[in-house]
């Protein structure tokens, strides 16, 4: 009887003791179905993206007017646009636009804000002060009417909506990155590598860095999905990708043209949208729960 | 009370200083000379002169931030070069039809986002706190000028039974107003209801677990009064204060849902400025509404500070 509680209690302890965090939060990850589903969805606009060429069932740029505003057939499953150019095909296509503004935006953000917040809370003083204003008066401007407005100063274009995306998006990264340094930095274990001599740089990338990444990678999911957007809506408003590319913004600004006879036009891009933003929606709560257990 | 509105006003004035930087560099960005991008595919070299002078273009950046701030400070945000009226008339012709949609908006979120919020965290775990956070999430998840599309497609082309766009003021026509706006506040509110309804549980899953609920329950008290006498009371003041934060993801929205809805607001008048490269109208638009956001900011602070006794004490 001894024996039988005694393994049973110390199995799950050696296990614990064996596995990584990484792997203790993919493991609580994999049990939460939504961001199992979210990640599903994910990985499959990702391939859909990645294999476009080879599965688009026809070219996304090319027109035929003998198939204008056809309606979804087994010749063009999601139906044809006011050129006659293949909505499926589009869509499809039209992934890499919307994963490549999330990813590259994203990644912009973090890398200004990161470096940022972490110099504003390792430093402190004025340096701090002076990041922190100027934090604020970043997070003052809505988020997409700076995206619009300096999308508009660098002129339209796939690459500079991402950049407008990104160096918008870019305070939220500064404010997290600053709040999560300051209260690991007053933690005994950097009082320790101070103490042994360590310099600056060598705290601040080896002892602070990976202690604050949590947050910051869920905060990189959520700001994913609300990347996914904005590329959508500047492209909706003309200011992101430039026809005849595909995008899935553009696709429903033409289709709102076409709301009476081509319903179809509308009906596709705007699920796929809301599909992927959703997707890493749901992705985010659960890395949320699984990396910060106290959070849920 | 005086003391810490006076401490938060001061902390203000370094960040407006940022903002007005931020909006003036915008300019900056203009890939090459401002006044030859301005001057059109004509490029008559006396109104390039005209706008070198206007833009005080020849003078270091420093000067010309402050003929621009100065300007501002007197309530001037330039003229509109393609109009040729002021910034500042434009936005105060444009925001009454936005405040409207906006209010709207906002009455829609509370009266979905609240009592959502109140049911989830009432039964969390049960089915009705699952399907209110499945549809917090298609309200986060779903860009606002598809789903106005998609309104459009229902309830105009299918029922007829709303217009598609267009505004009628509520003083020509309230009914026929109220028609135009509503499918708009709808999809604008949407998003602003499901972070509500995110917030609202949040904030009530805390205090029903509070000690004075419990003894609440204890005293015999029904549920009903527990939950919205006790409970929604308590919950209601961080609810109020990051909902007021909301004002820039409706004004975001705005800039969107006028476009679809084709309604001749705020938004609408940035979306064409930027199309008309129009660039005083859009740094205009961008200063007022950071300037309106700052000020909420500050009014929720202070009614935070107000409501809640700690902060005074």
């Amino acid at each position: 009887m001894a024996a039988l509680i005694s393994s049973a209690v110390i199995s799950p302890v050696i296990e614990a003791r064996e596995a990584s965090p990484a792997q203790r939060a993919w493991r609580r990850l994999l049990r939460r179905r939504g961001a199992m589903l979210g990640l599903f969805f994910v990985v499959f606009f990702v391939l859909m993206a990645i294999f476009a060429p080879l599965i688009a069932p026809y070219d996304p740029i090319a027109t035929s007017w003998s198939a204008v505003r056809k309606a979804p057939s087994w010749e063009y499953l999601f139906g044809t646009d006011e050129i006659g150019r293949d909505v499926l095909s589009r869509i499809i296509w039209g992934a890499q636009a919307s994963l490549m503004a999330g990813l590259v935006s994203v990644s912009i953000s973090m890398a200004l804000g990161i470096p940022i917040g972490l110099l504003a809370a390792y430093l402190g003083g004025w340096t701090d002060s002076l990041i922190s204003r100027f934090t604020d008066a970043m997070l003052a401007v809505p988020f997409l009417i700076l995206a619009i407005a300096l999308s508009a100063f660098l002129g339209p274009s796939l690459g500079n909506a991402m950049i407008a995306i990104g160096v918008s998006a870019m305070p939220v990264f500064i404010r997290l990155t600053r709040a999560q340094v300051m209260a690991v930095k007053v933690e005994d274990y950097i009082e320790a590598a101070r103490a042994v001599g360590n310099p600056h740089w060598r705290i601040a990338l080896r002892h602070i860095l990976p202690n604050v990444l949590p947050p910051l990678i869920v905060q990189a999911t959520l700001s994913i999905a609300a990347a996914i957007i904005a590329e959508a809506s500047l492209s909706f408003l003309g200011l992101g990708q430039q026809p005849p590319a595909p995008s899935w913004g553009s696709m429903l600004n033409t289709a709102k043209n076409y709301m009476d006879n081509a319903p179809w036009m509308a009906v596709w891009p705007g699920l796929s949208i809301f599909l992927l933003v959703l997707s890493f929606n749901l992705l985010g709560d659960g890395l949320r729960d699984a990396l910060d257990p106290r959070q849920k | 009370m005086l003391n810490y509105f006076l401490k938060r006003l001061a902390a203000l004035v370094p960040t407006v200083f940022f903002v007005t930087l931020i909006i003036f560099g915008l300019q900056q960005l203009l890939p090459g000379d401002a006044a030859l991008i301005l001057a059109g595919e004509e490029q008559d070299p006396e109104v390039i002169a005209y706008l070198q002078k206007k833009m005080h273009l020849d003078e270091p950046l420093p000067v010309r931030y402050a003929y621009w701030i100065g300007g501002v400070l007197q309530g001037d945000l330039g003229e509109s070069l393609r109009i040729q009226e002021p910034v500042l008339g434009l936005i105060k012709d444009k925001l009454p039809v936005t405040l409207q949609l906006a209010g709207m908006a906002m009455v829609i979120a509370l009266l979905v986002g609240i009592p959502a919020g109140i049911v989830s965290a009432v039964g969390k775990d049960t089915a009705w706190d699952y399907v209110a956070n499945m549809v917090a999430l298609w309200g986060l998840s779903t860009p606002n000028f598809w789903l106005g599309i998609l309104l459009i497609l229902l309830f105009s082309v299918s029922l007829g039974w709303l217009p598609a766009s267009g505004y009628v003021s509520p003083f020509e026509d309230l009914w026929g107003n109220l028609a135009a706006m509503i499918m708009p506040a709808f999809v604008l509110g949407n998003g602003i209801a499901a972070v509500l309804m995110r917030h609202t549980r949040s904030a009530m899953l805390q205090v029903l677990s509070a000690d004075y609920v419990r003894t609440a329950r204890a005293k015999g008290l029904g549920e009903r009064t527990v939950v919205l006498k006790h409970g929604l009371r308590n919950a209601m003041t961080p609810i109020i204060t990051l909902g007021a934060l909301e004002f820039g993801t409706l004004l975001s929205g705005a800039v969107l849902t006028e476009q679809v809805f084709s309604i001749p607001g705020f938004g609408k008048l940035i979306v064409d400025a930027v199309f008309n490269r129009d660039y005083a109208v859009i740094q205009g638009v961008v200063l007022f509404t950071s300037s309106v956001y700052i000020l909420l900011n500050l009014m929720a602070d202070m009614a935070y500070f107000l409501v809640n006794p700690r902060l005074r004490g």
